[in-house]
């Protein structure tokens, strides 16, 4: 193989095609509803365990620096609102996506590549089905599904984490923690944070699925592409990520701005 | 009854490396054809090409009017519904039991009742010997057996066309015969063109119906099974006798030294042609030809002592 300036170029372009071929292939008739609640049910029971132990010191975290901050500029009955944006803008979806990607992606990324390298797919292909259609499309939107509820499941444990950790540690008052809430958040916030986690549970999914379905050379290349999945998801992330926020606030005004 | 498969000029290279160039041969409906070559000459590949998971360079392949190689995704999904393809390693889905598997297509593609797939999927069990097993998962069976499964997983629509890649590989001699058994009892009922891929001389010398072989990135023939055994050309003369005087080195072509130094040596004589390996029921399949046929209308005289029955107690 010959390396060429270009390379990089094709490989985005095919991935971005790929993306295309499973977004159109998922409105396509039959629907695998069974494999869609196996895969849901599969990412699901990999991903929640980690998350929510991840969840509570990420929550914590938040709390210690936001507190300390916020007495530092004496405006502690602020407290509760600025953790639960932080948590409920920013935290959770990112949290969930790195989740996602790392269990979720990596194992459909591994399941895939060993059907490829063991010729399932080309099987699959002979016998006039469409692996992206019967494999990938299932995966992708159960992997949408999970990231969905689990964004909203790391949301309610960082805040409560975060209320633990202000009213424990911090002798923060319970009620104006709690009272705060509003003052700052609303629910546009919310909003925002599943819709990226939707976002980023369709990148992770499509990555790993494409870097599955094009593994090669033996169980070293299924290696390789679970490897890479997860490096260019993490990447693929981080810049969806910051897009998502700056076109959140020419959209949605901060409260009370 | 089969289809026939016309391939015309078809070329396929790998970034700048040539496979194979201008490769043109029709697989005749209904007949078995094996395509030789030694290791490495791009015979899976060429399987491949013919069922479009690779697009060739340049060339058609024509089934049924249509050209594989130019015809859209839809198109191709349909006409890969004639074929039915036997993968190395069988290609089992590894999730599925044997049953599960066998039972696939049939469920994906028809809106047969439950008791009807079961009838389908335990005939084609027993057609290749593995009734009892249907509930093992492909992990937890010999080569032999997931082979034999995905040979039964590729029968299940009723293919026109069966594509077979390394039948014998990881096999032993015995299960080899028995499988190549199984495929000429197979077009004996249906009447399927077969393209079986492989080395092993001793399935090409007695299975097929015409032969092929893949060399130095061409075809270098292709005819009637009578027609290479009796063929005096070095490479065919050399790969089907499985000698080591002539063209065929170890790592690909030998080169002029090596090839000087043989000049002097006689090749050994062409062994006799063995009788072609009839189907279960003794009978000549349609396509078959009387042995020695094709050697007596093209005025041939086979190598001394060919087609005796050299079966084991044959009177």
């Amino acid at each position: 193989m010959t390396v060429s300036a270009t390379a990089p170029l094709k490989h985005a372009g095919s991935l971005f095609s790929f993306a295309l071929d499973t977004a159109r292939a998922s409105v396509r008739r039959p629907f695998q509803l069974r494999e869609f609640l196996q895969q849901a049910w599969f990412v699901a029971s990999v991903t929640i365990i980690p998350t929510a132990l991840v969840a509570i010191p990420f929550g914590a975290v938040i709390a210690l620096q936001v507190g300390g901050l916020i007495k530092q500029f004496g405006a502690q009955a602020f407290t509760g609102s600025a953790a639960v944006l932080a948590v409920v803008r920013e935290a959770s979806p990112i949290a969930t996506a790195l989740l996602i990607a790392g269990a979720g992606g990596s194992a459909i990324c591994a399941d895939l590549g060993s059907r490829k390298i063991r010729e399932e797919l080309d099987a699959m292909m002979v016998l006039g089905i469409d692996p992206i259609q019967r494999l990938v499309v299932p995966r992708v939107l159960a992997t949408m599904l999970v990231a969905f509820f689990l964004n909203g499941f790391v949301s309610v444990v960082g805040v409560m984490g975060g209320y633990v950790f202000n009213v424990v540690l911090q002798d923060g008052t319970p009620g104006s923690y709690i009272a705060s809430f509003t003052a700052l958040a609303h629910l546009p916030d919310l909003w925002q944070g599943q819709a990226k986690a939707l976002v980023f549970g369709f990148i992770a999914a499509v990555v790993a699925s494409y870097k599955g379905v094009n593994a090669g050379g033996g169980p070293k290349g299924v290696g390789d592409a679970v490897n890479q999945s997860v490096v260019i998801t993490f990447m693929l992330l981080f810049v969806a990520n910051f897009s998502m926020t700056a076109i959140y606030f020419q959209l949605v005004p901060p409260k009370g701005a | 009854m089969g289809v026939e498969v016309r391939v015309e000029g078809l070329t396929k290279s790998f970034g700048n490396q040539l496979i194979w160039g201008d490769v043109s041969l029709t697989l005749p409906a209904g007949e078995i054809c094996v395509m030789l070559g030694p290791s490495g000459t791009g015979k899976s590949v060429f399987l491949k090409t013919l069922i479009g998971l690779l697009k060739p360079d340049k060339g058609h392949i024509y089934i049924e009017g249509t050209d594989i190689a130019t015809c859209s995704e839809r198109e191709l999904y349909e006409i890969r519904r004639l074929f039915g393809v036997l993968f190395q390693d069988g290609a089992m889905f590894g999730s599925m039991n044997l049953y599960d598997n066998v039972a696939f297509p049939l469920r994906e593609h028809t809106k047969k009742s439950e008791s009807e797939i079961r009838s389908i999927v335990m005939e084609k069990m027993e057609m290749v010997g593995l009734v009892g097993a249907e509930k093992k998962l492909p992990g937890e069976i010999s080569g032999g057996m997931r082979k034999r499964a995905g040979l039964a997983r590729a029968l299940v629509l009723d293919p026109e066309i069966l594509l077979v890649d390394e039948p014998d590989s990881g096999l032993d001699p015995v299960r080899t015969s028995f499988l190549n058994q199984v495929m000429i009892d197979l077009n004996e009922a249906f009447g399927a063109t077969f393209l079986i891929v492989t080395h092993d001389v001793n399935t090409a010398r007695t299975v097929p119906d015409n032969i092929g072989m893949l060399y130095h990135r061409h075809l270098a023939m292709f005819g009637p099974r009578e027609m290479l055994l009796s063929s005096e050309e070095p490479v065919i003369r050399q790969f089907l006798n499985a000698q080591m005087i002539g063209p065929i080195g170890m790592s690909e072509e030998k080169d002029a030294d090596e090839l000087a130094a043989e000049a002097g040596q006689e090749l050994p004589p062409l062994p006799p042609i063995p009788i072609q390996q009839l189907p279960s029921s003794g009978m000549l399949r349609a396509t078959q030809r009387p042995p020695g046929e094709w050697c007596r209308e093209n005025g041939i005289t086979p190598p001394p002592g060919s087609f005796a029955d050299t079966r084991a107690g044959a009177t």
